[in-house]
């Protein structure tokens, strides 16, 4: 690990004075990532800002929303009352992730901009686009079972690793954020980038702008919620596919209202619009949700390995989506 | 094999037995469900493991790996690495102290080392993660980030790296652990085409990583001309001559010391991290502390290798064998010696009418493969057993009826008589257990809700060994106790505590008397830990030594004790004292003795016997594996629900420490079967997963409540009648795994692991 | 800078590089917490800060300034074992020992979470805060404890006994 100046911030304004506008400066949230990345010689800030005394809150609107603090910790939000009832995918997406004392660790805004568990990226002896702009991806036709089907490039088919992000990109989540431009909001969907020919720049932070919170807007049918996540132990293990999802049934049998992401199968945290275009206001039967299913997947591209996550995400949608329906079994 | 062997070996069956150990059977210590004596230690952090040992003016170590699989160090930058903050040395090729190479472990009498290697001697590249530099510094953070400066380029060379592209020019190599690499008896494959029914099939089992939780670790520090080592070692005596000769150092001033060992599994022997941080050590001239990084661990330590094994069977209508071929290829390299003869279960298991079994090697330039639990047993009971369920399906017949079918009378390769063998009984006894009556043949007929429900059984065997040239000692106090001193190893089996009581079971004491001494080379010659050997290693040197004592407390006691006149063979050990057999009255105790002679204690120290028990017979451990799954219908997940292993081990000294020797070997064995795989990647002869989050092992809720159950019935022909546990436990699991999951499912997977995607 | 271990108060000076497990184990001499990984991946390292369970390899020690951390040297000793402790040494809940403080460790701050009704990936009803320490939400729960030797009967029956004697097995 480089040597780095360390400085604590008190709130988000001190913080982002304390970055300096410097490039290399980093906000040190948790750890759980960036203090592994900088252990293994991937990430080599020369100044970290520990942001992860800011704002803890969990606040519960009347309107139906809740706003995480960017500094409250993944088991605080999984376990908050409110959040569980609200938003019950997002509890169980937070509790499918890591381990208990990583998640008594890890911050909202840490596991956001959490980096790919590629294993070419984490081996610098190995060729990385996303470490070393230019440079090649071993990844290509090395192992890649774990690798991305949807939204990767010629230059990177790394998956984002997150549990949380799934449920945070089905939720219509808002990121608020703080720079030394000063405050703006952005949709969840738009913070990580797809990969195309800079997968080195992963998101649309400027300079020293910070996650300062997470908005959850109302949304009632996420009440009815949940993630599947499939992966190759039973826990401890990143998603080789999951699905966040919450599904809104109508008296008439049709689908009200539907929210699909999908973890372990995008470069990015992968919101199904054009599965849920399908679904919306279509009976809600295993027909409609396969032809979803079979939609979101079609601009699917398997690599040496990783082609099963295309059948595996599909039944999983399926699956998780008739879970959420009582009536219809598979 | 020599004509010299072969008549060596005809003479030792006409040896007459030795007089079976008096204390089979025997139940005051042994047999006993103790808790670990060092329980206290381990469950307050006391015990202290060997990166835990404090020196004044200690110094950090870390080092840095190879990047290419075989070619030369072109130039190495260090300058930049020398002038960070608290650095004393940056050790290269260049500037290293003048090593010989490691004796080599199995192939040299003194040997500990995983490869035959030269450390860090001269420029050139063996394989991808070779260590190149070596950092000391004051501090270990000061280490690690002076490493990443040191820069290197290489001129690369072709390697060999790719198993599927070499494994054509595979070659049967010497021998294999000194057993022929090839048997054949009569014409296997002429029977195989000629039989009614035949299984032939092709099974691959994949690189796998010990990731012992310890990670790989040494405090070393130079003292008047000698060295003092703290290392986590499975053998510290082979350690030591070792570093000595490595050192030119005469093996009685080196001192290796490891009393508390963070898992083995057979990986922790020297390795090139001893030798650099000895060495460190000598040109900074203070104690060095060298921790391996997991990412060193997977670099710079051995794996299991991968394996591509052919098992044919052909079979007459009812079951009994024309044919019997178990053939395939280990990748190794050409600096170590550890072919993973997965062709021995077949050896021992099954009677047929002709057999071939033949293993090959290919080499490859990747780190030196080594000895994990059950070395090739592990494997090769995945694909000997899978394919017996093979069979036993092609042949409607029930997989334990099979086996009854196929029991043999004598061993079938070697000829020799078993010592004891029960694998039937426990069959039996484990199918009573589990429940094998109601199992549902048919595969795919059992379902509960979105899961698939299977059950497979399997076999389990592995070798009894005992290790030549183990001595202990035995030190009877004036107070009546007593302290019983052998460098053997306490990796977690329950050493500390099985052999205090096999002891106090010898001397007649209570267990609470006794303490068992261990790990460290300043007691007697200690064998290795491994082979599942040491058991049987530690109690014959016991019984030799408490020979020694009887004899010598027989002296002592003169002609005024009441044991004036008798004989060792006339005597018992019990009550704290020596007694007639016969006369129970007639008999003085160890205190009395002592007190009599005016002596505050009696020593008494020797040799184990040869084992040549080895040689007259056939001697093996067995067990039957069951297993149940339940297998994900929509997404193909495995999780193992119930299992059950039922063991025929020879006697048992501790069930509580025994149950958890066996239920580990049972856990390796599904994280073998569903998830361990350590990625290598052909193109660069890297390890691409160096790390406990991509390399998995099973995890707590992987691990179902595991039923482990013996038959507890002594061989009369090793010491106590027991049989070494270490390793059983693992073989087997991984066909019962995939044999359950054939049943579940009706998809027969012979390439391990059985992940998720190979059931979809 | 200023910590707070096993109830005393130490005071000392830090590269802001060091991890709290390298604090312990270096400089404090406190070695009951294991380093298996420093990677985050195996829980050997296992602390309680303020109660709560983290790994502490991958917590750099300048983050926790001001915390109270608790490791196994602060549960019990030898002489006076934590109830968790005696329980692990009756059910056989290791072999070689290395893991077994981090487990220790993790449990008790387990045990802390249940309490509060923080649920797990195995919980059926996210509403309720009486969460039934099954034997698959206990093993859940310690997954992120690895164990090589294979003592998660031996583990899981001690941690039932103690803070779940009546729970279904």
């Amino acid at each position: 690990m480089n040597p780095f100046d360390y400085a604590r911030a008190g709130d988000a304004a001190e913080a982002i004075r304390l970055a300096g506008g410097r490039a290399d400066a980093k906000y040190l949230g948790g750890g759980t990532n960036l203090v592994d990345l900088m252990r293994e010689g991937i990430e080599h800030p020369t100044h970290l800002i520990d942001v992860s005394r800011l704002s803890h809150e969990i606040a519960a609107r009347d309107d139906g929303s809740v706003l995480l603090g960017a500094a409250a910790k993944n088991t605080a939000v999984a376990a908050d009352p409110v959040v569980r009832e609200r938003f019950p995918m997002l509890t169980r997406a937070i509790v499918a992730g890591a381990s208990g004392q990583i998640r008594n660790m890890a911050t909202v805004a840490g596991n956001m901009l959490q980096r790919t568990r590629c294993l070419y990226f984490y081996d610098d002896a190995a060729r990385c686009n996303k470490r070393t702009p230019g440079a090649g991806c071993d990844a290509m036709e090395g192992f890649n079972r774990f690798h991305a089907i949807l939204g990767g490039s010629d230059a990177c088919v790394a998956t984002h690793p997150s549990d949380m992000c799934v449920a945070l990109a089905a939720l219509d989540a808002v990121v608020h954020l703080q720079g030394p431009q000063g405050a703006r909001s952005i949709p969840f969907a738009e913070l990580h980038r797809l990969p195309g020919g800079r997968p080195d720049v992963e998101t649309e932070l400027g300079t020293g702008e910070l996650i300062v919170a997470v908005e959850l807007p109302p949304l009632a049918a996420a009440r009815h919620s949940t993630y599947r996540k499939v992966r190759d132990r039973s826990s401890y293990a990143f998603a080789l596919v999951s699905i966040a999802a919450a599904l809104e049934v109508g008296a008439d049998g049709k689908v009200a209202d539907v929210r699909l992401a999908l973890g372990g199968v995008g470069t990015k945290p992968w919101r199904a619009l054009a599965a849920e275009a399908v679904l919306r206001g279509a009976a809600a039967t295993e027909e409609t949700f396969r032809k979803a299913a079979e939609v979101e997947l079609q601009p699917a591209v398997g690599l040496s390995d990783n082609g099963f996550k295309i059948e595996l995400a599909k039944r999983t949608i399926v699956h998780t989506l008739a879970s959420l329906c009582p009536g219809v079994r598979t | 094999m020599t004509i010299m062997d072969s008549l060596f070996k005809k003479a030792v069956r006409l040896i007459p037995d030795k007089a079976p150990d008096p204390l089979i059977g025997a139940e005051r210590q042994v047999g006993r469900s103790l808790s670990r004596v060092d329980g206290p230690l381990k469950v307050t952090g006391q015990a202290r493991f060997a990166a835990e040992v404090p020196f004044k003016n200690l110094v950090y170590a870390a080092t840095k790996y190879s990047a290419i699989a075989r070619g030369r160090i072109a130039s190495i930058e260090t300058e930049e690495a020398k002038q960070a903050p608290g650095v004393l040395l940056v050790m290269t090729h260049e500037n290293a102290p003048r090593m010989p190479a490691p004796p080599l472990m199995m192939k040299d009498p003194k040997g500990a080392s995983g490869s035959s290697l030269p450390v860090m001697q001269d420029a050139s590249i063996h394989w991808n993660g070779e260590p190149v530099a070596v950092v000391v510094a004051e501090t270990q953070e000061q280490a690690d980030h002076a490493v990443s400066l040191v820069r290197v380029k290489y001129d690369a060379q072709p390697a060999r790296t790719d198993f599927d592209r070499l494994k054509s020019e595979a070659h049967e190599p010497e021998n294999v652990l000194g057993e022929p690499s090839r048997i054949a008896i009569g014409d296997a494959e002429a029977a195989l085409a000629a039989a009614p029914v035949r299984i032939d099939n092709i099974y691959r089992t994949p690189r796998h990583n010990h990731a012992a939780m310890e990670l790989h670790v040494i405090t070393v520090a130079w003292q008047e001309g000698g060295i003092i080592v703290h290392d986590t070692t499975q053998m510290v005596h082979l350690t030591r001559s070792t570093l000595a000769e490595v050192f030119g150092l005469p093996e009685e001033h080196v001192r290796v010391l490891s009393p508390f060992v963070g898992g083995g599994f057979g990986n922790k022997g020297v390795w090139s991290h001893q030798v650099l941080a000895t060495a460190a050590s000598q040109v900074v001239g203070r104690p060095v502390r060298m921790v391996l990084s997991r990412e060193g661990v997977f670099r710079a330590t051995g794996g299991r290798t991968l394996t591509e094994q052919r098992v044919a069977l052909g079979a007459k209508a009812d079951g009994t064998l024309a044919a019997l071929i178990h053939t395939g290829i280990a990748g190794m390299t050409d600096h170590n010696d550890c072919p993973e003869q997965f062709t021995f279960p077949a050896r021992h298991l099954y009677a047929a009418e002709s057999m071939l079994l033949r293993q090959e090697i290919v080499e490859l330039d990747m780190v030196a493969n080594t000895f994990m639990r059950a070395p090739g047993e592990s494997v090769g009971t995945f694909a000997l057993e899978s394919a017996m369920d093979e069979l036993a399906e092609a042949l409607s017949l029930d997989p334990i009826e099979l086996r009854g079918r196929l029991e043999p009378a004598k061993d079938p390769a070697s000829g020799l008589t078993f010592s004891a063998r029960h694998l039937l009984e426990a069959y039996r006894r484990g199918a009573d257990r589990f429940g094998w009556d109601k199992r549902n043949r048919v595969p795919r007929a059992a379902i509960d809700g979105d899961w698939l429900i299977g059950q497979g059984v399997a076999t389990a065997t592995y070798p009894y060994f005992r290790m030549p040239g183990g001595s202990a000692s035995i030190k009877l106090t004036a107070e009546g106790d007593a302290v019983v001193s052998m460098a053997s190893h306490e990796m977690g089996m329950g050493t500390a505590t099985v052999q205090a009581q096999t002891a106090a079971e010898r001397l007649g004491l209570p267990v609470e008397r006794v303490t068992f001494e261990y790990g460290d080379t300043a007691l007697p010659h200690g064998t290795l830990a491994g082979g599942s050997s040491q058991s049987a290693s530690i109690v014959a040197a016991v019984m030799a030594a408490n020979d020694v004592l009887v004899k010598e407390l027989l002296k002592l006691a003169g002609n005024d004790s009441p044991l004036a006149g008798l004989k060792p063979r006339d005597l018992e050990a019990r009550d704290g004292g020596l007694f007639h057999r016969e006369h129970p009255a007639r008999g003085e105790t160890y205190v009395s003795i002592l007190k009599r002679a005016n002596r505050s204690e009696v020593v008494c120290e020797a040799a184990a016997p040869q084992p040549m028990e080895m040689l007259k017979y056939s001697m093996h451990s067995y067990g039957a594996q069951f297993c149940e799954v339940r297998v994900n219908r929509i997404t193909g997940e495995v999780r193992v629900s119930r299992f059950v292993g039922s063991f025929d081990t020879g006697r048992i000294l501790n069930p509580k420490t025994a149950a958890s020797q066996f239920r580990g070997g049972i856990i390796m064995g599904l994280g073998l079967a569903l998830m361990e795989h350590t990625l290598f990647d052909s193109r660069s002869g890297r390890i691409m997963n160096p790390s406990l989050a991509e390399y998995h092992v099973p995890v707590h809720l992987d691990v179902p409540a595991i039923d482990v159950i013996w038959n507890d019935i002594p061989d009369p022909h090793s010491p106590l009648g027991l049989h070494g546990i270490g390793e059983i436990g693992i073989t087997g699991v991984g066909a019962a795994v995939a044999n359950a999951v054939y049943n579940a499912t009706g998809r027969r997977i012979r390439d391990l692991p059985i992940t998720l995607d190979k059931l979809l | 800078m200023k910590f707070t271990i096993n109830d005393e108060v130490i005071d000392l000076t830090l590269d802001p590089r060091m991890s709290l497990l390298d604090l312990l184990r270096e400089r404090l001499h406190l070695t009951g917490t294991k380093k298996g990984c420093d990677q985050g991946a195996c829980g050997a390292c296992t602390v309680l800060v303020d109660g709560e369970r983290i790994n502490s390899c991958l917590a750099l020690a300048v983050q926790y300034e001001g915390c109270a951390i608790t490791t196994i040297e602060g549960l019990g000793t030898a002489g006076d074992l934590h109830e968790l402790q005696r329980a692990f040494i009756e059910h056989d809940g290791f072999q070689c020992g290395y893991c077994t403080p981090g487990q220790i460790c993790s449990a008790v701050g387990m045990a802390g979470e249940i309490r509060r009704g923080v649920p797990s990936a195995v919980t059926g009803d996210l509403e309720t805060d009486a969460i039934d320490l099954s034997h698959d939400e206990l093993r859940e729960r310690m997954s992120g404890n690895l164990c090589r030797c294979g003592a998660h009967n031996g583990i899981v029956q001690a941690i039932q006994e103690t803070f779940a004697p009546k729970a279904k097995p």
